[in-house]
């Protein structure tokens, strides 16, 4: 399962920088989206996955599942979250006022 | 008393929250932030010198105990950096009104500066690897909002690359910390520390070490990362570029300290070997783009380069000596690089250009801006007796210690390049005839541009002249840095 899952996470990275070394801006950004699934998905992974067992350790149970990758996920999928969100808003704007979303042509020179 | 390890995050958090209410009325949100700012330096003050006599604070936060909850370690080192860091929080929070119009102070100016203080200060402070993360992740969006102030034309290109960069080395960092967590099994900086050790495959350690300092390089702006730095830290207004560059780096460059000393010394003959190597190339390329350009600001910013090579070269010889002079650069570092952006947004401003071609002859209208350019450089390129001079000294001493010359030499060679590539500005830019004042329109504000450089030149040259009173408090944080186990011991309690 693990396997499965690290492999995923790989096809995930992969995708997602063929996505960032576009040109068009909409493109690198859901390049970015997949990059941090990727990311989040080997949070989990390396974690151990383990199904049916609660992610608390009391005395006498042997069998749990660890909590803390989990709360990692979450932190790191709300940060994304909101990197992500931020970046369409800039990227829309910067779009508008450079009048182009290639960013070839975003290059710009020194003097301005 | 382990609670002041939080109020430098906790303050300005707080600060930043009530600014964000009051937003709309420029003159008491900028008296509030004013004061709030020095309130703030004065508290970072105390918890400096409590650190100081009693050595290091440990919060662990909600009192879960170390290894599982987070844990905040107020060492002499992070007091330090805290210490400047609010230092130039200062300085920057009263060149604001001058630097910014009115509108854009009131679009959230001080808020986001103060969650960027707020998270640079925690960023310095934690002692868990994924609070690191998140830290870095308050101040890149901070920074994100103050990259945008003005929404200009090419600000918003440059920041569109800015946030890329920033987001992908996170994602990396994310990445990292988990496979670091798959091999040590916490995320506790003092407990990985302690089981970096036990690992019986230290092969994989060194491989999450270098992908770690990868992360941390591409903050930083080490060769070959950075090639994102000049543009966007020379596009925005010239109180956010201060703050970029005298901050942002530097957090990189502590991660990297921070990291390489206390959890992956294991193979100091490959790791450090490599930082030599790349400290070399960043001093030299930094310095070379230095010189490419006329753009006032553009230098600067790519002066910022070249500093990073010297702190770095300090990591990699990994001696006392040498780790006392990256400390000191560090702090000097910050002062300098403050005061540079705000000389240089102040000389941008009076001559309306950033072109050092259509520029000459400023002095005659602006002689204390001139000669603090002056001043500057030589601070910079660390001319003895001032604070640049002292910090180099060290390094080079470091690495003559070690046998290592080839860095020495080309250490020296791009002091003298900065010099020159500074130099240039004062040249070009203030010496020549006297002519027409240029905006004869700015010449009230633009001469009062320039006292928080002065304040921040005077604290610079203090610490240079002072090198005597300052330097104790330098050696015992690299003692402390060559012993790990003093931090393990502080956070774990055994």
């Amino acid at each position: 399962m693990e396997f499965i899952m690290a492999v995923l996470a790989g096809i995930l990275f992969t995708t997602g920088v063929y996505n960032l070394l576009q040109k068009q801006l909409l493109r690198i950004i859901i390049g970015t989206g997949l990059i941090s699934h990727g990311a989040h998905l080997f949070i989990l992974t390396m974690g151990e996955l383990k199904r049916g067992a609660p992610p608390v350790l009391t005395e006498g149970i042997e069998k749990y599942t660890d909590p803390l990758p989990q709360a990692l996920i979450l932190t790191s999928i709300v940060i994304s979250f909101g990197v992500t969100s931020l970046l369409l808003v800039l990227a829309y704007r910067a779009a508008k006022i450079n009048g182009t979303d290639n960013m070839e042509q975003l290059r710009g020179n020194d003097y301005e | 008393m382990s609670n002041l390890a939080i109020l430098p995050i906790l303050l300005p958090l707080l600060a930043g929250i009530i600014t964000a209410f009051i937003h709309k009325k420029t003159k008491l949100v900028r008296s509030f932030s004013q004061i709030t700012a020095v309130i703030n330096l004065i508290v970072v003050g105390y918890v400096f010198m409590t650190i100081r006599s009693q050595g290091t604070i440990v919060l662990e936060v909600g009192s879960w105990e170390a290894p599982f909850g987070i844990v905040l370690v107020g060492d002499l080192l992070a007091a330090v950096l805290v210490l400047t860091t609010n230092i130039i929080g200062v300085a920057a929070v009263f060149f604001a009104p001058k630097s910014l119009t009115e509108k854009e102070e009131s679009f959230y100016f001080y808020s986001f500066f103060f969650l960027l203080i707020a998270g640079v200060s925690g960023a310095f402070l934690t002692g868990d690897l994924f609070n690191l993360f998140v830290f870095f992740e308050v101040l890149l969006m901070a920074s994100y909002g103050l990259i945008v102030l003005g929404n200009g034309k090419a600000q918003l290109r440059e920041s569109i690359k800015y946030v890329l960069i920033n987001l992908f080395s996170s994602m990396l960092f994310v990445t990292t910390i988990s496979f670091l967590y798959s091999v040590v099994g916490t995320v506790n900086m003092a407990q990985i520390a302690q089981r970096v050790q036990e690992v019986e495959q230290q092969g994989i350690l060194t491989t999450i070490g270098i992908l770690l300092f990868f992360v941390f390089a591409t903050k930083a702006a080490v060769f070959p990362l950075y090639y994102w730095l000049p543009r966007p830290y020379s596009a925005p207004n010239a109180v956010v570029s201060a703050l970029f560059g005298a901050l942002l780096t530097k957090v990189g460059i502590y991660s990297i300290l921070r990291t390489f000393t206390l959890m992956f010394n294991q193979e100091v003959d490959m790791t450090h070997t490599l930082f030599i190597y790349l400290a070399a190339l960043t001093m030299i390329f930094g310095v070379i783009g230095a010189l490419s350009t006329h753009n006032v600001k553009l230098i600067v910013a790519y002066n910022i380069i070249p500093a990073v090579g010297f702190m770095l070269m300090g990591i990699g010889i990994f001696s006392e000596v040498s780790l006392s002079g990256t400390v000191y650069y560090l702090i000097h570092d910050m002062i300098i690089k403050a005061a540079l952006f705000i000389l240089a947004g102040a000389t941008v401003y009076v001559a309306g250009t950033s072109d050092l071609r259509k520029m000459g002859g400023l002095i005659h209208h602006y002689p204390v801006l001139g000669w603090m350019m002056f001043l500057a450089s030589l601070v910079l390129a660390g001319i003895p007796p001032f604070s640049g001079f002292i910090g180099k000294l060290q390094l080079i001493r470091g690495a003559v210690g070690q046998g290592e010359v080839m860095i020495v030499i080309v250490a020296l060679i791009s002091s003298l390049l900065i010099l020159f590539s500074m130099i240039r500005i004062f040249i070009r830019g203030f010496w020549g005839d006297k002519t027409d004042i240029p905006r004869p329109d700015r010449k009230e504000k633009g001469s009062r541009m320039v006292y928080p450089a002065v304040f921040l030149l005077t604290l610079s040259v203090l610490l240079g002249v002072g090198a005597e009173w300052f330097f104790p408090v330098v050696e015992s944080i690299a003692q402390y840095l060559m012993d790990p186990e003093i931090y393990i011991d502080s956070v774990l309690k055994e």
